[in-house]
């Protein structure tokens, strides 16, 4: 049995400062028969994406392929000289990257940059090789096929540059693509669209695919096999439905776990308030808040609103969840709580007290009780100061508290987000990431705030280094009493730790209710459309969702004018002539929730438990 | 496009306004006055003040300053107090002496800095680019009169392939024009080339780090391919601007090189009229050193702005 690609023994070094070198890649054997998809599956750090890059003989900068045999499509890539790389790469193997907002080059038009590995290899003439690249742009359901090339890349979505990229690969007829985490820059409803388009060109042109990714969930749709890597060497490998369903060894069992957070147990039961006695109490109250850009008209409101008409409250020790795609305003929705970017109109009330919509406006005592956490730790904290001057300096400024004190304190909080004390005194750039993210959220502690505003904390970490993180988040929040407002794309996360869950589109609110309510009962349908796009991680899923959208298609694609609804040029149940003009009435649910949709009560998605993994 | 264009003149015009406060302001403030320089140290006190008051040197300075620029928006620069022959007259052939200069090394030092500076960029880590990197910090380190002078020795005394001195009205033919600018040019290319192709080294490698230069290798784009059409349109802007940071010093900053080679230019002029305390000549050269460096930086800002907006318009 021949193989299109197969590795023996790969070694991959990294030189260090000291100009000693350390292991990256430690002997990976792996193969791949001609029309399979591999997976390279693990953790930042497990050495995926250097092992991708050297099947095409590459290591970046500082790195070197120090030992092992790389066979490709019969060709010995370990002992190929430069020029012989050159006209292997992009010919016969070719490279879509993760993020093609910045491996495309922004000063030239997608056109040049699409044909020119066709270009490079003399593989076709410029005329036919614009005809081929709109074929591939056709094939892969970008919009205005014709056209789209002419355009640059800060003019495309991010969906649409990885199908551009996609295209790119496939411009030379490769025998080989790299897929490296093309999909995991994207939102869910994108990466439908986007894996789909993959999925097929792959299989109608009988391409050998390496899939790089770190989302299980994927795997399990697109790929043949899999390879489960961790710290540069070979966990486990085999096919893909077997190691999901059957992983052998502890660390692929943790992976997989890691997909299915448990759901918050607390939940929101109305039954224990009214046990309690107490009525709910907000401690975060936004009424009507518009934030926006351009010009501004008589009433004071800019043109270009990025929220529009937000009303909102957070209620005491509760958590409220704030999901939607890229764009739809959720982090704005947290700056325009926490002052840093004040809105146009609408009042900011926390408990009662009106504050200021500019931070600086705000008294220390109301800046205390609001704290944020930012979704890059590596931005906010500084990289030249130690974890206890981090936060002895917050320590100082809101408490006053110095010396011994301060230095106590501060190890207490290093206790609570359950890091050693010896991080104390070392600084940001030796940690890891999820030990940063917690010093990110001691700093906020530090405080002693009332109300957390979390602004995708979880985005940048790894699935279990993420799940720790939300377990902490959790327990935190349920010992010190803390109000949270939990932004997040991903679903998982959202119903791991909130209570409430407000959805938001085009800088509008479409639904709320409650995070236990939010997989069955009658929704918003563009909440049906974000709930039933999270991958499962049942091999058949993807074809499944395919099937039905494509089913439900509705020709006519109208686009909201002044108050129409945000969702109309999506929505599969829109109601022609009104959905387009007329601002959504919020109707209340049976279940507390409140849904912005003409459609009457009865006629709305409903979601029935147990068709999806997040509930298992 | 436009309106950015008319930004950035904007802010140089304002720019330029305050030059031409600063310059008359610190020549205001010079001590001693030319009076005191004709007339030398054994005039009597009524002497230097009735010259004062002929030159017209003891007006307050809002109404002297009033009639310089008056004079200046006029293309005026005045007389000078030394000789009494207009300013123009002094500075024109000057400028074009320093012009011709200024071309001649920018000719050279232009295309030699971005042949070195991109060679280094591909060529980075290696053999090569240590060397050149290690000749260029050697250039810039020794000072130009150092180089001018080991220049006259090596080529006037002992190959006498050049005069020492730039007789600048013995050119009459193009071999003459290269025997008489040899010299002085190496000098002043010699520094100006080491730290241009030192920052569009630096302005390239920057560029070479994004993601879609690793991309272009990946397509098995040939490394001359990725420099040129890749790297340079992205670099364009701050190449530019290294550029015209370089070039501006060039019609300023020669004063030694004129001094070594005897070189009949601006700076020369300068430094003979601030020690006769000739005010409207210094005046005038300050002004158009100035007006030259604004001019640089203006258009490089402009033609970097053009490279990064070309197509970006929606």
């Amino acid at each position: 049995m021949t193989h299109m690609i197969s590795v023996r023994g790969l070694h991959v070094v990294g030189r260090r400062g000291d100009g000693g070198e350390v292991p990256i890649v430690r002997d990976v054997s792996l193969e791949a028969r001609r029309g399979e998809v591999l997976a390279l599956v693990g953790e930042s750090g497990s050495g995926k994406t250097t092992i991708a890059l050297a099947l095409m003989g590459y290591a970046r900068a500082g790195c070197r392929i120090s030992g092992g045999a790389i066979a490709v499509a019969g060709h010995r890539v370990d002992q190929m000289d430069a020029g012989e790389l050159r006209s292997f790469r992009g010919r016969t193997i070719s490279y879509v990257a993760q993020n093609a907002g910045s491996a495309f080059n922004p000063a030239l038009t997608l056109h040049q940059q699409v044909i020119e590995p066709a270009l490079a290899h003399w593989v076709l003439p410029r005329r036919d090789a614009e005809r081929r690249a709109i074929e591939l742009f056709r094939a892969m359901a970008l919009p205005h096929p014709e056209t789209i090339g002419a355009r640059y890349p800060h003019q495309l979505s991010g969906g649409q540059l990885q199908r551009l990229m996609a295209a790119m690969a496939l411009i030379t007829e490769p025998e080989v693509v790299v897929f490296d985490e093309p999909t995991t820059a994207l939102d869910v409803t994108t990466q439908i669209e986007v894996l789909e388009a993959f999925r097929t060109v792959l299989v109608h042109r009988g391409i050998t695919g390496i899939y790089v990714t770190h989302d299980l969930a994927v795997v399990a749709q697109v790929a043949d096999r899999a390879v489960v890597l961790r710290h540069g060497a070979v966990c486990e490998s085999g096919d893909t439905p077997e190691v999901l369903a059957r992983p052998r060894t502890p660390y692929t069992r943790e992976l997989v776990a890691a997909c299915h957070l448990p759901v918050r147990p607390k939940g929101l039961d109305p039954a224990v308030d009214a046990a309690s006695g107490t009525a709910p109490e907000p401690v975060l109250t936004l009424s009507d808040i518009v934030v926006g850009y351009g010009r501004v008209d008589a009433n004071g409101l800019p043109a270009h609103r990025i929220l529009d008409g937000i009303d909102l409250s957070v209620t005491r020790g509760r958590t409220l969840g704030i999901i939607g795609e890229s764009g739809c305003g959720k982090s704005t929705l947290a700056r325009a709580s926490a002052g840093l970017q004040p809105p146009a109109a609408g009042t900011v009330r926390f408990r009662g007290e009106t504050l200021a919509g500019r931070v600086a406006r705000r008294t220390p005592e109301q800046r205390r009780r609001v704290q944020i956490v930012a979704q890059n730790a590596d931005l906010v904290l500084n990289p030249a100061w130690t974890v206890g001057a981090i936060l002895e300096r917050v320590l100082r400024f809101f408490h006053n508290l110095r010396g011994a004190v301060a230095r106590a304190e501060a190890l207490r909080l290093l206790d609570i987000v359950q890091l050693p004390h010896a991080v104390f005194d070392r600084r940001p750039p030796e940690l890891s990431g999820g030990q940063k993210q917690r010093v990110n959220f001691a700093r906020a502690l530090a405080a002693r705030p009332e109300l957390v505003l979390c602004d995708e904390i979880t985005a940048a970490l790894d699935p279990v280094v993420a799940a720790a993180i939300l377990t902490l988040m959790s327990d935190l929040q349920e010992t010190l009493g803390l109000s949270c407002i939990f932004i997040t794309h991903d679903l998982h996360a959202l119903r791991a730790v909130c209570d409430r869950v407000a959805v938001l589109l085009g800088g509008h609110v479409v639904e709320q209710c409650d995070a236990a309510a939010l997989m069955r009962g009658a929704h918003h349908p563009y909440t049906r459309l974000l709930v039933s796009s999270v991958p499962e991680m049942r091999p058949g899923w993807l074809d499944e969702v395919v099937a039905q959208r494509s089913a439900a298609a509705a020709p006519f694609v109208p686009t909201a004018v002044g108050e129409g609804c945000p969702f109309v040029s999506r929505c599969v149940t829109r109601i022609a002539g009104v959905c387009e003009r007329v601002r959504p009435p919020v109707v209340a649910t049976a279940d507390g929730g409140r849904i912005a949709c003409h459609l009457p009560p009865g006629d709305l998605p409903v979601l029935a438990p147990g068709n999806s993994t997040i509930d298992a | 496009m436009g309106r950015l264009i008319l930004n950035r003149l904007a802010a140089s015009a304002f720019s330029l306004a305050f030059v031409v406060v600063t310059i008359f302001a610190i020549t205001a403030a010079l001590p001693g006055d030319v009076a005191d320089t004709l007339l030398g140290q054994s005039a009597t006190r009524e002497a230097t003040a009735a010259l004062r008051h002929a030159m017209g040197l003891d007006q307050p300075a809002w109404v002297r300053f009033g009639r310089w620029v008056w004079g200046m928006l006029h293309a005026d620069p005045g007389r000078s107090l030394m000789t009494g022959r207009p300013v123009a007259e002094l500075v024109g052939p000057r400028l074009y002496n320093s012009l011709l200069l200024a071309a001649a090394t920018a000719a050279v030092s232009v295309p030699v800095s971005l042949v070195l500076g991109l060679a280094c960029t591909m060529a980075r880590g290696t053999l090569f680019d240590r060397v050149v990197t290690l000749l260029m910090l050697g250039t810039v380190s020794v000072p130009v009169f150092l180089i001018a002078t080991v220049a006259v020795f090596v080529f006037a005394v002992q190959f006498h392939v050049a005069p020492a001195l730039a007789d600048i009205n013995a050119v009459h033919s193009p071999l003459q024009f290269i025997r008489v600018f040899l010299m002085p040019v190496v000098a002043l290319a010699g520094a100006t080339t080491a730290q241009m192709s030192r920052m569009i080294r630096a302005c390239l490698i920057d560029v070479f780090s994004a993601p879609w230069i690793e991309m272009a290798v990946l397509k098995g784009v040939a490394p001359v391919r990725i420099v040129l059409f890749h790297a340079l349109p992205n670099a364009i802007g701050s190449v530019v601007n290294a550029i015209a940071l370089s070039l501006s010093s060039l019609l300023g900053g020669v004063v030694v090189v004129e001094t070594v080679f005897n070189y009949p230019g601006m700076a020369g002029l300068m430094v003979d009229s601030v020690a006769a305390r000739d005010v409207p000549v210094v005046q005038c050269c300050a002004l158009i050193f100035c007006v030259a460096y604004l001019s640089l930086t203006t258009l490089a800002d402009i033609v970097a702005a053009a490279s990064t907006m070309r197509g970006r318009a929606h």
